[in-house]
C-alpha cells in the first residue's frame, strides 16, 4: 500500500481548468495524447446523449470507459470512428482529434478514417468467409496488401498478433464462423490488427464469452498495447481495473470522473464513482 | 397430502388436456389430408385427361409417288384410306415430290399418323362414321397401326389438324417471353431494391415508395396488359403479340415481386456484418457488393426464381397485348409474333373439338412440370448456396 | 454503524459480510481491552490470578485473529471490492495484526507481573507505570472508538497520545536506569519492570498503528512513517 507520487494523480477530470493543457499532468514524462474529445455533444433526435464530453486517451495505453447501462459510453465510442454517422438522425458537435486532426473535419474521408481507428464489437461478427479472407479482405481492399504471398505473410502475422495463428494454420480456409466464441473474437481483433490501424475501440469485447476466452482476450490486449492505443468499453468493473492504466467514468451522458486506473479504484474522487464501484448503484 | 408425479393418467384434469391436444392434432391433420386429397383430385383428373395425348396412333401405308399425287397429296394414298390418314401426313408430298424428282413415280412404305377422329376412336374416346370404323378395325386387326410415343407434341407449333398439334412454338415462345422478363426485370429490380433498402435514407419519401410498392404488387394482372398495351404497343410501337412486348409487359408486373424480394433477402442479412464491414474501412458500395449481396443472393434468386415461375403461368396480360393469336411456327426472335404455353392452353381449350381435349390436359401437364422444375430448382439454388457459409 | 461506511450495497449479502468484519473486529478489540486491564491490575496491585488469567486468555485473541484474516479473504476472493469497501477490508487486516500484537504485550505484561514479589512492587514507580497504563488503555479504547465510527480526526488525537505515552516511558526509564546504578543486584526485578514497561509502549505505538489505518480507511490517504502535521492535514482537509 504505497502511495504514488503523493497527491497527483496522472490525469486531471473534467472539472478542472479547461485551458488548452488542462490535461497535460505535471509529471515530467506526460504522456503523449493520441486522441482527444473537447466539449464532445451529441443528439439522437431530440435526445441529448453525451454533454460536454473531454477526454484525453494516450497513445500505446489502455483506456476503460464504464458506468451504467446507457450512460453513453458506447455512443462516445462510435464517435471516435464515425460510426455514428451511419445512423441517420444522430447530431454532434465538438471536437475529437486523431493526433491533433479533427476527425469530423469535411475534408476528412470517414472510410479512410476508419482504417487509422479500428473497432471489435461485443459479439463477434467475423465475415461469413474463410478464416484467410475475413483477415485479407480489407488490406487487399485498401491496396495494402497485394501479391498473394505478402497477403500470406500479412495474414500469418495478424494471427499470431491476435494469439490465433497456432489454433488455426492448419485451417485457414474454413469458415471463420465454425470457430468457437473466443476464437472468433479474436480472428475479429486479428482482422482488425491487419489493417495496421494506430488505434483501436473495443466495444464490450469479452461480454459474450467465457471466463477463459475472456481471459485470453484480456491477455491478448495487454500484449496489444504495446503497439497501438486501446479504447475498451466494459461493463466488468474487474475487466476495466485488470487491463486498463486509464478508466474514465460515465454517468448519464458525462464523464463523471477520469483517473488512472489504481486511483480510480482505490480512492475515487467523486461519490457517484465510489457508489458505482463499490455497487451501491449500478 | 403427499405429491405424486406418476399415474398422472387418474387426473381428470391431465386426461382433459391430453383430449385437447389429440383433438387439435386431428383437426391439423384433416386439414392436410383435405388439401392433399384437392390437389390429388386436382392432378388425377389432369393427367386421365391429358396422358393419351402423348401417344398417337400411326398407320403404315403405301405412298404411291404418282402424277395425281404431285397435286394433291391425299392422291398418294389408296382411295379408303384418305379418310383415315392425317392430311397433314400427306400435306407436303407435293412439295416433296418438286424437291426431289426422283421420287417421282416410286412408291414407298412408311407409318404416317392417322385422322384425328380416327385416333381418338382408337383411344375410346369418341365413335366414328360407320364407313370408316370397319376399314380401321380391319387395319388393326392387319397389325398396320401402332401406337407410339407422340414425340411430335413436343416439336410441332399449333395446328388446325389437333394430331399435328404440338407446343413447340408456345414453349419456344414462353421460352423467349421469360428472358425478355428476366433482363428487363432483374437489373431493375434489385437495384431498385438494393438501393431503397442500403442507400435510401428512412423518410416520407421512401416510405411512400414502399407502399406503392407493395400496392404494385397486388395489381390485377389484366391492369398490366392494358398498360402495355397503351405504353409498349401505341407509344413505343413495339409489335404486337411478340415476345419483346411479352416480356415487357410480364416484367412491369414480375418487378415489384422482385423488389419486394429483394428487399426482404438484404433485410435479412444480419447487421453485424454491415457494422464489421464498415468498422474495417468499406465505403457503402464496398459493404452492399462484398458482404451484403453474396449472403442475400440465395433469397433473391428464389424470389427472382418464383417471380418468373409465376409470370409464366400469366395469361390475361398476354391475351391484351395480342399473344393469343394461332401461332403454328415458333417465332425465331423477339420481335416475331409469339404465344405462350398458357395461352397455347387456353385456346386449345376453347376449341369445341373432342381430339383437343387431351391436348390441352397435356398442355398443363408440360405447364405443370416446368413450374414445379423451376420452383424445385429455386429451392436447390438456395439450399446450395445456404449451405456454403 | 450506519455512516456511509458499508451500507446500501445493492447485494444484501455483502453488506452483511461487512458489517459482520468490523462487528468481529470490536468484538476482538474488546477482549484486548479486557486483557490489558486485567494485566494492567496484576502488575500494579500484584492479583496473581488476573495474572494467570491474562496469560491463559491469550489464545482466543490468536484465535479471532485467524477467523477475522479468514473472513477478510473469502471476501476479496468473492467481492472483489473496490474504493473504500477495499480500504477498509486492507484496513482491518492490518489493524487485527496489531490487535493480536497488543494481546501478546499485555500477556506479557501479565506474564512479569507473575515473576515480580510484593517488595519489588512497592520499589519500583508503579504509579507512573500505572499512569503509562492508563494512558495506552486510553489510547486502544479511542483507537477502536474511532474504527468503529469512522472518525479521522479522533483517529489524529488517538495518535498524537502517544507523544505523551513516548515521554512517559523515557521517564520511567530514565528512573530505573537510575535507580539499578544504585542498586545493581536488582537487575532481575528491574528487567521485568522494564520489559512491562516496554511492552506498554510498545501498545501505544500499535494504537497509534491502527489509527493511521483508520484514516486509510476513511480519508483514502495513507500517513503511515508522516509527521503529526501531516497526518493532520490529511485527515481534515480533503473534505469530498
Amino acid at each position: 500500500m504505497e502511495t504514488k507520487r503523493e497527491n497527483v494523480t496522472a490525469a486531471e477530470t473534467q472539472t478542472m481548468a479547461e485551458n488548452n493543457d488542462a490535461t497535460t499532468p505535471e509529471r515530467a514524462n506526460a504522456p503523449e495524447v493520441k486522441m482527444r474529445a473537447r466539449d464532445l455533444n451529441l443528439w439522437y433526435g431530440e435526445t441529448q446523449a453525451l454533454h460536454d464530453i473531454s477526454l484525453d486517451m494516450y497513445a500505446r495505453e489502455v483506456t476503460a470507459l464504464i458506468g451504467p447501462s446507457g450512460c453513453g459510453k458506447s455512443t462516445f465510442l462510435r464517435c471516435l470512428n464515425r460510426m455514428n454517422d451511419l445512423i441517420a438522425q444522430v447530431q454532434i458537435r465538438g471536437e475529437v482529434t486523431l493526433d491533433n486532426e479533427d476527425i469530423y473535419d469535411p475534408s476528412v474521408d470517414v472510410v479512410q478514417l476508419r482504417t487509422f481507428v479500428g473497432m471489435v464489437f461485443q459479439k463477434p461478427n467475423p465475415f461469413p468467409k474463410s478464416i484467410y479472407e475475413n483477415i485479407a479482405y480489407a488490406p487487399r481492399l485498401h491496396g495494402t496488401g497485394t501479391s498473394r504471398s505478402a497477403l500470406d505473410d500479412l495474414v500469418e502475422s495478424s494471427l499470431k498478433r491476435a494469439g490465433l495463428w497456432n489454433e488455426v494454420a492448419d485451417r485457414l480456409h474454413t469458415p471463420g464462423t465454425e470457430l468457437s466464441g473466443g476464437q472468433q473474437q479474436r480472428l475479429c481483433i486479428a482482422r482488425a490488427i491487419a489493417v495496421n490501424p494506430e488505434v483501436i475501440l473495443m466495444d464490450e469485447p469479452a461480454s459474450a464469452l467465457d471466463p477463459l476466452a475472456t481471459a485470453t482476450v484480456e491477455e491478448l490486449i495487454h500484449e496489444l498495447k504495446d503497439n497501438y492505443t486501446i479504447v475498451i468499453v466494459t461493463h466488468n468493473l474487474q475487466q476495466a481495473a485488470r487491463v486498463a492504466g486509464y478508466t474514465a467514468f460515465f454517468h448519464m451522458g458525462q464523464i463523471a470522473e477520469f483517473n488512472d486506473t489504481d486511483t480510480l479504484f482505490t480512492n475515487p474522487r467523486e461519490q457517484r464513482t465510489e457508489d458505482y464501484i463499490t455497487g451501491r448503484f449500478g | 397430502m403427499q405429491r405424486r408425479l406418476t399415474g398422472s393418467a387418474d387426473d381428470p384434469r391431465i386426461r382433459s388436456r391430453y383430449r385437447t391436444e389429440s383433438r387439435f392434432k386431428a383437426y391439423t391433420i384433416t386439414a392436410l389430408f383435405v388439401a392433399f386429397a384437392i390437389i390429388l383430385a386436382f392432378f388425377a383428373d389432369i393427367i386421365t385427361q391429358g396422358y393419351s395425348a402423348f401417344w398417337r396412333s400411326e398407320i403404315q401405308v403405301t405412298l404411291d409417288y404418282n402424277e395425281r399425287a404431285e397435286r394433291v397429296g391425299q392422291f398418294a394414298l389408296q382411295e379408303e384410306l384418305r379418310e383415315v390418314v392425317s392430311r397433314g401426313a400427306v400435306r407436303s408430298i407435293p412439295l416433296e415430290i418438286r424437291n426431289n424428282p426422283e421420287l417421282a413415280g416410286s412408291t414407298r412404305e412408311v407409318w404416317v399418323p392417322v385422322y384425328s377422329r380416327v385416333d381418338q376412336y382408337l383411344k375410346g374416346n369418341e365413335e366414328l362414321d360407320p364407313e370408316l370404323a370397319p376399314i380401321v378395325d380391319r387395319l388393326a386387326e392387319e397389325d398396320r397401326i401402332r401406337n407410339v410415343f407422340n414425340w411430335a407434341f413436343f416439336t410441332s407449333g399449333d395446328s388446325k389438324l389437333p394430331e399435328m398439334a404440338g407446343i413447340f412454338s408456345a414453349a419456344v415462345g414462353s421460352i423467349l417471353v421469360l428472358f425478355v422478363t428476366l433482363m428487363f426485370a432483374f437489373p431493375i429490380g434489385v437495384m431498385s431494391a438494393i438501393y431503397l433498402e442500403e442507400f435510401a435514407p428512412d423518410n416520407k419519401l421512401t416510405q411512400l415508395i414502399e407502399v406503392n410498392i407493395n400496392n404494385l404488387a397486388a395489381v390485377p394482372s389484366i391492369i398490366f396488359g392494358l398498360l402495355g398495351l397503351a405504353v409498349f404497343i401505341n407509344t413505343f410501337g413495339v409489335p404486337r403479340s411478340s415476345a419483346l412486348v411479352g416480356g415487357l409487359t410480364l416484367g412491369l408486373m414480375t418487378l415489384p415481386i422482385i423488389i419486394i424480394s429483394t428487399r426482404a433477402a438484404l433485410r435479412s442479412v444480419p447487421d453485424p456484418i454491415r457494422l464489421g464491414a464498415f468498422a474495417m474501412g468499406c465505403s457503402r458500395w464496398q459493404v452492399v457488393r462484398d458482404h451484403v449481396l453474396p449472403l442475400s443472393l440465395p433469397g433473391i434468386l428464389t424470389g427472382t426464381i418464383i417471380g418468373l415461375a409465376q409470370a409464366m403461368g400469366e395469361t390475361a396480360p398476354l391475351i391484351i397485348v395480342g399473344m393469343i393469336a394461332y401461332i403454328p411456327d415458333a417465332p425465331t426472335s423477339i420481335f416475331d409474333s409469339a404465344t405462350v404455353l398458357p395461352a397455347q392452353v387456353f385456346t386449345w381449350a376453347s376449341e369445341p373439338r373432342k381430339a383437343f381435349v387431351e391436348k390441352t390436359g397435356a398442355g398443363i401437364m408440360v405447364l405443370l412440370a416446368i413450374l414445379l422444375t423451376l420452383n424445385a430448382a429455386a429451392v436447390f439454388l438456395r439450399r446450395r448456396f445456404e449451405r456454403r457459409w | 454503524m450506519d455512516k456511509k461506511g458499508f451500507s446500501q450495497h445493492i447485494s444484501r449479502q455483502y453488506n452483511e459480510d461487512l458489517e459482520q468484519i468490523i462487528t468481529r473486529v470490536m468484538t476482538m478489540g474488546g477482549l484486548v481491552e479486557q486483557q490489558l486491564e486485567a494485566a494492567l491490575e496484576a502488575l500494579v496491585s500484584g492479583d496473581q490470578e488476573k495474572g494467570e488469567q491474562v496469560v491463559t486468555s491469550d489464545y482466543r485473541i490468536n484465535a479471532m485473529e485467524v477467523e477475522l484474516d479468514e473472513a477478510c479473504t473469502n471476501v476479496l476472493a468473492r467481492r472483489q471490492p473496490a474504493a473504500s469497501d477495499l480500504r477498509l477490508v486492507v484496513a482491518v487486516i492490518k489493524a487485527i495484526t496489531d490487535l493480536e500484537r497488543i494481546g501478546d504485550e499485555a500477556e506479557r505484561v501479565g506474564r512479569m507481573s507473575l515473576h515480580l514479589l510484593e517488595e519489588d512492587r512497592r520499589r519500583s514507580p508503579m504509579s507512573e507505570i500505572a499512569a503509562l497504563g492508563e494512558q495506552v488503555k486510553g489510547m486502544v479504547r479511542g483507537a477502536l472508538d474511532a474504527f468503529a465510527r469512522m472518525d479521522a480526526e479522533q483517529a489524529v488525537r488517538v495518535a498524537q497520545e502517544d507523544i505523551k505515552a513516548d515521554a512517559q516511558y523515557d521517564a520511567i526509564i530514565r528512573n530505573l536506569v537510575k535507580y539499578l546504578e544504585g542498586n545493581p543486584q536488582s537487575v532481575p526485578p528491574v528487567l521485568d519492570i522494564v520489559w512491562a514497561t516496554r511492552s506498554l509502549e510498545r501498545i501505544g505505538d500499535r494504537s497509534r498503528n491502527i489509527c493511521e489505518y483508520v484514516i486509510y480507511f476513511v480519508r483514502g490517504k495513507d500517513v503511515r512513517h508522516t509527521s503529526f502535521e501531516q497526518m493532520a492535514e490529511e485527515a481534515t482537509g480533503d473534505r469530498r
